[in-house]
């Protein structure tokens, strides 16, 4: 196909998302943009084209948007699967869930028979042992899958990690008087294996293959990503913690400028070791670096913890389970400098919040700061932000942010915060999509894949259904409608990047970006959403065949 | 094997002087050579007249001494510093605004050659209440405080007579264990707020503690005392340690060479309420002191004397 080409796709329906016209058989490609849609005689007014009928038995939708995942999704494949769910690789494989510590413990023997370096480490990832029943993991199960070489397996929740005896040992933990909050002793006076916290983990991260520096940032793993994406039916991706030095953003504008690369990637840069100033001085050189497929320029606070890991700042009356309050990872100070600064120079921030206090200080911070700096259409986004309440979502009306949701969150982990970390009226408010979309705040919806695997479909059932691992609907009220959260995961998502002007629906202009998939999401219901099968994308009029890649 | 490295942790929220208490320090760090860790190189952490050479994440300072810059990654700045020749013989972490420097003496103690000497927090006497009864931060400063073995009571030159009584019960009713070093502009002498300020634990330890108790605490010399006690017999170093931490003698720190009922030599180190004894390396016939700081005018002397007087084996 030569760039000057027109290509009109038929397919068996093509659910737009324009609002002028929701549904056509036909869309016509030129250049990588769309030229319109709707039926074959309109198209045909543009012109010589190429009728393709290969997708004449499927349904397209915009290109997914993915607002909040990490490229780690794809470097974490590398290690070994142990999930209680099933999940699908980058190949396509889909691992099924290990249901007992015993299959765990199969699956890394299985891995560890494969390895010919006698001191290789063995690595596994997404743990979860909340499912095993109450006793936990120690370095004695991991044993039996080696005693000479280092294990370590990080739990689902990215926060705990099940070490061996010899990752104990090298990382000079094998002895008594371990003293800290985040490694437990057993009975023996020496550490079980459990390290709690990224301090507890750290002394073992070399050893057992789970290097910051490689995790941060990797060319595999940018690829292994994309390959998942074309497999979820994501065409534009938000990476949204990455350090972005400056070899980082090199690496990532020549890997996805590769003609085959298949995905627009929104890398956020975290701020961290920087001041107020340099951050958004930092902000500028980077929007300047953007390139098709590599986006940068968005930035990235953190305000708190995690929920789950009892670390998110939370208001009156805190914890269910009484659990002291969490922590803060920025001052009130500087989250001010930094949102006067990024108003000031026209610097989009996205702010993790998971708890209602860590929500209720960026809107405090930010409705001073626009006292100082009025901004119109600023899009700040409220990442995760959980515990909102509705009052909360009136003030974002208010000052004009927007929201990315996470809804996976009921799933996987809903049953422990109805019965622990929320306690049950919280928890039926947590990610309130349908609190979000009756104030009018912008919405979209996330997996913060590896936390919860990348696949905005699942996604969307889980905020159509609410549904906990256990089957118990969470919040029957803050379901929302299937259309919605369609919406939500194109449109609404690439709002928050400021891309809904070029993807996120089926309109002339707008780049060809398509979600190609075997099952018509209107017509499956509710009920199956996640089991829509994705025939693979198109990407800026490129097309990427899921059984090809 | 060598003595681990003494680790003091400076605390306290933005804006408390801990950068400023860091270059106090490197001014007055005289033949110690300290190494820095600083979250991040953000606002320049070093004066810049202290600075001979900035390189990737580090600043070589004057007098042998070195600044890094530790990210999310203090464990590993560590393990560096570890591999420095020659060694630091003093490690200063300047933690964030909103860390907890509890958790940062936890990690502390989880990486080898490292040992926690104290938890100093800075507490600005200007704002301090104020922060404390902040709506999002009040719990963290608390927090804070609760965690220290010593506070220093920064920015004293700017409050009333009055107000700094005030701040001193308020203190005492926030971190009941923490000694609290009184301050203007962060002058706090290196051996009061340093273990190895009086002494590095190695052989040549006694001359160090000679030479500490010779020579009074520089810059506030009128703030504090010490006392040192040398050529003694065998003592019940852990009971003595046990008693010189408690508050009513009006030590802020105490570092000694020891011989034990045993025999043995062991290194004894008060910070505030809390004390430690470990094995001492080095020669086992050196001969054994101990140097006790305070605050002059608190410092009990003729306690003191009983104390050591009564922990003869």
């Amino acid at each position: 196909m030569t760039a000057s080409t027109t290509t009109i796709y038929r397919a068996r329906r093509i659910v737009t998302m324009n609002p002028s016209r929701p549904e056509a058989t036909h869309v016509a490609v030129r250049e990588g943009r769309i030229l319109g849609t709707g039926t074959l005689e309109e198209l045909t007014g543009w012109g010589a084209h190429v009728l393709d009928d290969r997708f004449a038995g499927k349904v397209l939708v915009p290109g997914l948007v993915e607002g909040h995942s990490h490229t780690m999704e794809g470097t974490f494949w590398r290690y070994v699967y142990v999930g209680f769910f099933d999940r699908m690789d980058p190949d396509g494989k889909v691992w099924p869930g290990t249901k007992s510590i015993d299959e765990v413990l199969a699956r890394l023997q299985q891995a560890e028979a494969k390895l010919t370096d006698p001191a290789a480490p063995l690595a596994g990832w997404s743990l979860d042992p909340v499912y095993y029943g109450s006793r936990r993991v120690s370095r004695h199960d991991l044993d039996r899958a080696s005693t000479t070489r280092p294990i370590g397996v990080l739990h689902a929740s990215g926060h705990i990690m099940n070490v061996n005896t010899r990752s104990l040992e090298l990382a000079g933990l094998l002895r008594k008087g371990v003293e800290h909050p985040g490694i437990p002793l057993g009975e023996d006076g020496l550490p079980t294996g459990e390290l709690r916290g990224p301090d507890a983990m750290m002394p073992v991260g070399p050893h057992t293959g789970f290097d910051r520096d490689v995790l941060a940032c990797d060319e595999l793993g940018l690829r292994n990503f994309a390959k998942l994406c074309v497999r979820k039916g994501v065409t534009t991706a938000a990476d949204l913690a990455n350090l972005l030095p400056q070899d980082a953003v090199e690496m990532m504008s020549r890997v996805t400028a590769e003609p085959a690369f298949p995905v627009r990637i929104v890398s956020l840069r975290r701020f961290i070791n920087l001041t107020p100033r340099q951050f958004i001085e930092r902000a500028l050189e980077l929007r300047a670096q953007s390139t098709d497929r590599l986006r940068l320029g968005i930035m990235k606070v953190v305000a708190d913890g995690s929920i789950q890991g009892f670390s998110a700042r939370l208001r009156w009356p805190g914890y269910y389970n009484g659990a002291p309050n969490g922590l803060w990872y920025v001052a009130p100070e500087q989250l001010r400098e930094t949102f006067e600064l990024a108003l000031a120079h026209g610097i989009q921030i996205h702010t993790h919040t998971n708890g209602d206090e860590a929500t209720e200080l960026v809107l405090d911070t930010l409705e001073a700061a626009l006292q100082k700096h009025p901004a119109r259409d600023h899009r700040f986004t409220l990442q995760h932000c959980q515990l909102a309440d509705a009052a909360q979502f009136r003030r974002m009306k208010a000052l004009g942010t927007c929201v990315n949701l996470f809804p996976n969150h009921h799933f996987y982990w809903g049953d422990q915060h109805y019965a622990m970390t929320v306690g049950p009226e919280r928890a039926t408010r947590m990610n309130a999509c349908a609190t979000a979309l009756a104030t009018g705040v912008p919405l979209a919806i996330h997996s913060d894949a590896p936390v919860t695997p990348l696949g905005p479909m699942f996604t969307a059932w889980c905020a159509v259904n609410r549904r906990t691992a256990s089957g118990r609907v969470l919040g029957e009220h803050e379901r929302i409608g299937l259309a919605d959260a369609l919406r939500s995961i194109t449109l609404g998502a690439a709002y928050t990047l400021k891309l809904d002007g070029e993807v996120g629906s089926i309109e002339c202009g707008k780049r060809a970006d398509f979600a190609v998939l075997e099952d018509d999401p209107l017509e499956i219901g509710a009920e199956s959403l996640k089991d829509v099968r994705i025939w693979g994308t198109v990407q800026d009029g490129r097309v990427f065949s899921a059984s090809e890649l | 094997m060598s003595a681990p490295v003494p680790v003091t942790i400076i605390g306290g929220y933005l804006g408390a002087g801990k950068t400023t208490l860091v270059n106090h320090l490197l001014r007055h760090a005289g033949s110690l050579r300290l190494a820095v860790l600083v979250n991040d190189f953000g606002d320049l952490p070093i004066d810049a007249d202290l600075i001979e050479a900035r390189g990737e994440g580090v600043i070589s300072i004057a007098g042998g001494c070195v600044c890094c810059s530790f990210g999310s990654d203090l464990m590993g700045a560590l393990l560096k510093l570890a591999q420095l020749d020659p060694a630091p013989g003093q490690v200063l972490i300047e933690t964030s605004g909103v860390a907890l420097p509890g958790a940062v003496a936890s990690a502390v103690r989880l990486v080898p050659g490292f040992a926690l000497d104290a938890v100093a927090v800075l507490a600005d006497a200007e704002t301090v209440r104020e922060r404390a009864a902040d709506r999002y931060m009040g719990d963290t400063i608390e927090g804070q405080l609760a965690q220290a073995d010593l506070i220093v009571l920064n920015k004293l030159d700017l409050v009333t007579p009055r107000e700094r009584v005030d701040l001193v019960t308020w203190l005492a009713g926030r971190a009941p264990k923490a000694r609290v070093i009184e301050a203007a502009r962060a002058q706090v002498p290196l051996q009061v707020l340093l273990g190895s300020g009086v002494g590095n634990g190695s052989a040549r330890q006694v001359g160090n503690l000679r030479a500490a108790a010779i020579q009074p605490p520089e810059d506030a010399a009128s703030l504090y005392e010490s006392v040192s006690f040398f050529d003694m017999g065998p003592l019940q170093v852990h009971a003595l340690a046990q008693e010189l931490a408690r508050p009513e003698l009006g030590l802020v720190r105490a570092k000694g060479v020891l011989r034990d009922a045993a025999g043995g030599l062991k290194v004894l180190q008060v910070v505030g309420a809390r004390y430690e004894v470990t094995d001492a390396p080095g020669s086992p016939r050196e001969t054994a002191g101990c140097v006790c700081i305070g605050l002059k005018g608190l410092l009990d002397r003729s306690g003191l004397d009983r104390l050591f007087e009564r922990a003869h084996a």
